[in-house]
């Protein structure tokens, strides 16, 4: 390439690299260090040898595979419900009716609350005392206060948990989903109304088919995330039911071993990894069509 | 299948701005129109009006007879090629032209044979398993024809189909499209601001200009006996020149006044022009029919050369006259210089007189 | 109207309302809940409406031990956070808005890939690490997390704010006498600043909701989710629901502020070109 070209293109100066280099000298110190150390923390003992042991402990815990039950289904269950929900929704505002940006400021503040306080607020409404047994209660539909939250009930306070991460996380897919939909063309709404394709049928064939970009970078940043959930399911349900965040939280902070919790997270780190993999494989060849 | 279109009093705002402004018009069926005119006129709203993406204001819209105002694009008959061709990205080529059909409910082999048959007539029959990504955009604008076409409309819908593809390829396409009109016949209502192509594939012109039609002709009409100074100066290229003239009479004799020259006027116009001395008017003329004098002798008006064009099958001058610029059209051959004064003499025949205050053309019966 | 189109509207604002109230009444309880006064959050059956509001529960909370300090803290590690991460961020995105130098796809790759890693894989060995370097239990060190989170969040939104700002603009400023960090500083800036506000808004945001990390790398100066976390077996529970209600009430309001931004900063998250 001439000269002139690569300085006005910018290939030929130095200058982006100065620019990156503070964000990549971050990333290397807080993520590929902290990856790094992590590992080790896992796979090496104090005096220094290569070992399985906190490996085989944290398999062995008996809290090990509930927290890994758990966390899995949490995903499996909340994912496709969130990406549902936040489908309607999406689809709904995106017609257009009066009073829809209003909507969709409304349907984007849970974006704004973390996950500590999205516990605590539905803590209020599941609590024995809370509003959900109050309104039963008043409506005459219940005798005594359900215990939503307990040993006993663990069922209920599994779905409690469902239903206040899904309350919670729905306005982020919502928000990737709203911007799919905002680059899909009018051009191609009005050629399929055209062609006799309108409503459910406008949505199926022309709209879902075009969003598949923003559906499955939604169901990968969920799903991760989701994987993720630590101070839901501890500001609600405490220690009723062991996520594997939570027990990586629990070895560090209450049993002080930086081992064992290292080992937790280098494990969340993988299933992680193997479930992007999974559904990139999946959803890809449809993608590279598209895209072109 | 070709209907008719009839617009009555068919009226659309946005807002504070009228697009159409009460509008008339009657499309004959298998008749080609072409909405032509300026961005902003209006045309590709009417155009729209007709699809049933837009909803009038005031007016009814009739399709084949049927007042199809109420009804959505999908009940009114038509086809729609858009500007953007609209392919769908994630289907083939083949599920593309058989969408419609498909949402018809048709069954599977006669889509299939349909589908083959109108990819055959397009020529991209070997295109039918590829994506749209995988298409040049000439191919991509085939299917969107072609996606319309299948459809058997009554009324096919064209908005400036031809306007994202490059010079050469526009000009191959636009004589596919005549071709196409004449073997399927279907009513086609076409939009477009490049008077050359309306020019080209339209059975009539409507020139439209903020939201109402200045003229309704067949392109030759509209080329040679513009209806007003806009559409003369919109069509042609280059556009008909203007002088401001002076209707006066000498012995007997009535005769066009520009600036201190005189312009002989055709013999019929004597009787006509008449009533009309002391008039001041708009002289209009197209570049090829001024021809060019070495010399202002003769009574030739005459003109200061600014710039000379040469444009290969003819040479382009821009003259002065007085305080008017004009553009002559002449041979390749002539040598003229800037500075050069030449003179022009204006074919007779071709004339036209225009009203100095509205614009409109004289009109003598 | 016809009919049917009467029908869908109507549903259509069923089906809007519905999710409104979805969003917005569990907003409500918890608010409702920190200004009940605080015998009747142990009321039974829980009125709807309380019998009076009383700033009660509130003052209480704030009261407790450290609760005033957390907060405290939070505001400081949000704001250095946001300075840090738009300060290492905001060039990068620049960089990669402006030009094509080679490992420009590697870097926005290696960017996303970052978005993905668990926050416990991070904290947990940056704890032992901290200590090491006399980072552990500082503001500094939690704000210097929180802007490890929040980078590749900003690096993507900034690119996608400085593609929105035509490059033609900083070269006519250039032709016109102006250094490349001129037309940067006078062009570019003015112009990206409304965007850089909501992405400072969105960073603020997220160290202000972080908890895991924060959790793990202090002890005595913890931010208020920290401060929460760790007090929560043990804290009644009007302290949790007023908790609750602190920690929503700023994330609100700049939700607020930066809503009009919200879609194009997702838009250009995951616009991947």
């Amino acid at each position: 390439m001439d000269v002139r070209l690569r300085k006005f293109l910018g290939t030929d100066t130095l200058l982006p690299y100065w620019l990156l280099l503070p964000s990549i000298v971050f990333i290397g110190i807080f993520f590929l260090m902290p990856l790094f150390n992590a590992i080790m923390l896992a796979f090496r003992a104090d005096n220094g040898a290569f070992t399985l042991d906190y490996f085989k402990k944290m398999v062995a815990d008996v809290r090990f595979i509930e927290a890994l039950k758990y966390t899995f289904f949490l995903a499996i269950t909340i994912v496709p419900l969130q990406l549902i929900t936040a489908l309607a929704m999406a689809l709904l505002v995106n017609t257009g009716f009066r009073g829809s940006r209003f909507f969709l400021y409304l349907f984007a503040l849970p974006l704004g609350i973390s996950d500590l306080a999205a516990g605590l607020i539905w803590l209020s409404i599941f609590t024995q005392h809370g509003f959900l047994n109050s309104i039963l209660y008043s409506l005459g539909i219940i005798e005594r206060p359900i215990y939503f939250i307990s040993y006993q009930n663990i069922g209920l306070t599994f779905l409690a948990v469902v239903v206040a991460e899904h309350w919670r996380a729905t306005a982020i897919v919502l928000v990737i989903l709203v911007a799919g939909l905002q680059m899909i063309s009018k051009d191609y709404l009005e050629a399929a109304e055209v062609l006799g394709a309108r409503g459910w049928k406008k949505v199926w064939y022309v709209i879902l088919p075009m969003l598949k970009p923003s559906l499955q970078s939604a169901l990968i940043i969920r799903t991760i995330f989701a994987l993720q959930t630590f101070a839901v399911v501890l500001a609600l349900a405490g220690d009723i039911i062991p996520v594997l965040a939570g027990e990586a939280y629990f070895w560090h902070f209450l049993y002080r071993n930086s081992h064992i919790a290292s080992a937790y997270a280098v494990f969340l780190m993988v299933i992680s990894i193997g479930m992007t993999w999974f559904y990139l494989r999946f959803l890809r060849s449809r993608m590279e069509v598209i895209r072109g | 299948m070709a209907a008719e279109i009839r617009l009555e009093k068919v009226r659309k705002t946005f807002g504070k701005v009228v697009a159409v402004k009460d509008m008339d018009l009657l499309v004959e069926p298998g008749e080609f129109l072409v909405l032509l005119g300026p961005s902003g006129c209006g045309k590709t709203t009417t155009l729209r009006c007709i699809a049933g993406l837009e909803r009038v204001d005031h007016g009814r819209v009739y399709i084949g007879g049927r007042d199809v105002t109420e009804l959505p694009p999908s009940k009114r008959g038509i086809a729609m090629v858009f500007q953007s061709y609209a392919v769908f990205p994630h289907m083939t080529v083949a599920q593309n032209i058989g969408f419609g059909l498909r949402m018809r409910h048709a069954p599977k082999d006669e889509i299939k044979k349909a589908v083959q048959e109108v990819a055959r007539l397009l020529q991209i029959d070997e295109l039918l398993d590829r994506y749209p990504s995988q298409l040049s955009g000439g191919q991509r604008q085939r299917v969107a024809v072609a996606r319309a076409l299948v459809m058997r409309p009554e009324v096919l819908l064209m908005d400036e189909p031809l306007s994202n593809l490059d010079a050469l390829l526009r000009l191959q396409m636009r004589a596919e499209l005549k071709k196409l009109h004449r073997e399927v016949g279907t009513t086609t209502v076409y939009v477009t601001h490049d008077q050359i192509e309306a020019l080209s594939l339209g059975d009539r012109i409507a020139v439209m200009r903020e939201g109402e039609i200045m003229q309704l002709d067949a392109p030759n009409e509209v080329y040679d006996m513009p209806a007003n100074v806009f559409v003369g100066g919109f069509i042609g290229t280059p556009p008909m020149n203007f002088l401001r003239a002076e209707v006066r009479k000498e012995d007997g004799r009535v005769y066009l006044a520009v600036g201190d020259f005189s312009v002989e006027v055709h013999k019929e116009w004597q009787e006509k022009l008449e009533g009309m001395v002391g008039k001041k008017v708009v002289l209009g003329i197209r570049a090829e029919n001024i021809e060019v004098r070495p010399t202002p002798e003769g009574g030739a008006l005459p003109a200061q050369v600014v710039v000379s064009e040469p444009l290969g099958a003819q040479q382009l001058l821009t003259v002065q006259v007085g305080k008017d610029v004009l553009k002559v059209a002449t041979s390749p051959e002539l040598s003229v210089a800037p500075g050069q004064t030449i003179g022009l003499v204006l074919t007779k025949a071709k004339i036209r007189l225009f009203d100095e205050e509205s614009g409109e053309a004289l009109k003598f019966d | 109207m016809s009919y049917p189109r009467l029908l869908r509207r109507t549903l259509l604002y069923i089906g809007v309302t519905a999710f409104a109230l979805w969003v917005l009444i569990p907003i409500f309880f918890i608010g409702i809940s920190s200004f009940t006064p605080r015998n009747e959050i142990y009321a039974w059956p829980k009125p709807i409406i309380p019998s009076h509001f009383s700033l009660d529960t509130m003052r209480f909370f704030l009261n407790s031990y450290g609760v005033l300090n957390s907060l405290l803290n939070s505001v400081w590690v949000a704001l250095l956070t946001l300075a840090f991460t738009l300060a290492v961020g905001a060039p990068a995105g620049y960089a990669v808005a402006r030009f094509f130098f080679r490992g420009r796809e590697a870097f926005r790759l290696g960017i996303l890939i970052t978005r993905m890693f668990p926050t416990a894989l991070l904290a947990v060995p940056l704890a032992v690490t901290f200590i090491k370097w006399g980072l552990y239990d500082t503001l500094i060190g939690v704000a210097l997390i929180h802007t490890a989170m929040a980078l590749p969040f900003a690096v993507i939104i900034t690119t996608g704010i400085f593609m929105g700002v035509p490059k033609d603009l900083e070269e006519a400023a250039m032709t016109l006498g102006c250094s490349r960090f001129g037309a940067f500083a006078r062009v570019a800036l003015p112009l990206a600043l409304p965007g850089l506000a909501a992405a400072a808004m969105f960073t603020f945001v997220i160290s202000w909701n972080e908890v895991f990390a924060a959790t793990i790398l202090t002890v005595n100066n913890r931010t208020l989710p920290a401060h929460i976390l760790t007090t929560i077996q043990a804290s009644p529970l009007y302290f949790r629901f007023a908790g609750g209600f602190f920690m929503i009430l700023p994330a609100l309001l700049f939700m607020f502020f930066i809503r009009r931004y919200l879609f194009h900063m997702w838009g250009g998250a995951t616009a991947e070109r």
